[in-house]
């Protein structure tokens, strides 16, 4: 429960409120972390929030977090300059499933900083190519000026199909404009060999899922990642309750059919 | 127009459709080409035509005063843009531009509405077509509306 020093590297803005944070231990190699694994991320004398982590899985090293400004902590986070020192703890949590898409295709899907988690996943086929077939990433921002990783998504496209739509734009942009799910729906996948891995708002996963299912991608090959307000990260507050699972220690990735019900249980 | 009818046999929206009901939407349709750029229509102006895209990608816009033109939505191929002449007073809601060479089927509103007022077993058949694809695009710009991705803070 103690915090690990991890002093800042780099800082790259991404958008105007997010900015990708390269964090190295302090003391050691740093932690092996899963894809869709987080981390508890401390500001000394301001607070805690759990943070996804964006950087490639599996080896230990720096830990890579893509974090969004939207509060004192993520705010406090995002203009941690290189030298800063921050409190980590983990990785805690679910990981993506990547070995069930071997063999076969890989759809990830995202919706705005949803991406972030999702990353890793996308780095680790890119990394591995040859263990999927067809890999495609559909991603739904709000606008042109709020996608993540723009020049990476470029070098990505050398390898995956990645389609992109954003919710509003100026006339500028020459992607498509429209929500996400559609996107989904017209995209250029085999549902028979498909699986999913999604994230992004709770609506914006349902209505994509459905989508999904719509076409014919079998609902236990969909994998979300779940989102709910953490506070210790290691099943002991009961803050991030969802029905009879908590998601710091059961999620926040969950086959879709295990955590659906409970995604349409209002008051949960 | 018997290019026409195989050429909508493979759009979504008319999927079902019998042949007898093909021929006769197709016998008020026409192929059409437009460059990158050109416009498809533009508020305001008289609408007596929708448009299946065969291939291409096209721009709904509107024009905010101070703000410039903004993209409401893209239609992809194989999807239908045009819906003002179905309703009076038959005018464009919207600006549709074509983002790249598009491909297109252009159908006679007007045309159109005289065969469904004639058979109204083939004009339930196409409003309860167009009435799913409306509702479709209705639900997901509710979604865009909510603004979903404006808020949050996990990354």
């Amino acid at each position: 429960m103690t915090p690990a020093l991890f002093r800042v590297a780099a800082r790259e803005r991404d958008t105007v409120d997010t900015w990708t944070l390269t964090l190295e231990a302090v003391d050691g190699p740093g932690p092996v972390i899963g894809p869709g694994q987080f981390m508890m991320v401390y500001v000394f004398g301001i607070g805690e929030v759990p943070i996804s982590v964006s950087g490639p899985p599996g080896e230990p090293g720096p830990v890579v977090l893509t974090v969004r400004s939207v509060g004192a902590v993520s705010g406090a986070i995002c203009a941690s300059e290189p030298g800063a020192v921050l409190g980590l703890r983990g990785p805690f949590g679910t990981s993506w499933p990547v070995a069930a898409a071997a063999g076969g295709d890989m759809v990830v899907v995202a919706g705005g900083i949803g991406l972030a988690p999702l990353r890793p996943i996308v780095l680790h086929a890119l990394a591995n190519r040859d263990a999927y077939e067809r890999v495609t990433v559909v991603y739904g921002a709000r606008t042109p000026e709020d996608r993540l990783y723009v020049d990476e998504i470029e070098r990505w496209r050398e390898k995956i199909a990645v389609d992109v739509t954003v919710d509003a734009a100026g006339t500028e942009w020459g992607g498509p404009v429209g929500f996400v799910a559609k996107l989904v729906s017209r995209a250029d996948i085999r549902p028979e060999l498909a699986t999913a891995f999604v994230c992004g708002p709770e609506i914006m996963m349902s209505t994509s899922i459905d989508a999904l299912v719509a076409r014919g991608v079998a609902p236990e090959r969909v994998h979300v990642s779940m989102e709910r307000h953490m506070d210790c990260g290691v099943g002991l507050c009961g803050h991030c309750q969802l029905g009879p699972t908590l998601i710091c220690r059961d999620g926040p990735v969950y086959a879709y059919p295990t955590i659906s019900r409970w995604m349409e249980v209002r008051e949960l | 127009m018997e290019g026409i009818e195989s050429l909508l046999a493979e759009v979504p929206v008319f999927a079902g459709l019998g042949a007898s009901a093909l021929e006769t939407i197709a016998g008020c349709g026409k192929n059409v080409h437009f460059e990158a750029g050109a416009v498809l229509f533009r508020e305001g102006d008289a609408a007596d035509t929708f448009y299946v895209v065969r291939h291409g990608s096209v721009a709904v816009e509107t024009f905010i005063p101070a703000r410039g033109p903004m993209m409401i939505e893209t239609i992809e191929s194989g999807e239908v843009i045009g819906w003002s002449w179905l309703f009076e007073p038959y005018r464009w809601h919207f600006d549709a531009r074509a983002l790249t060479v598009v491909r297109a089927t252009a159908f006679d509103g007007a045309c159109l509405r005289g065969k469904c007022e004639a058979d109204p077993a083939l004009g339930y058949a196409l409003m309860s077509r167009f009435a799913q694809v409306l509702i479709e695009r209705l639900q997901w710009t509710r979604l865009r509306l909510l603004d979903l991705y404006g808020d949050g803070n996990r990354s």
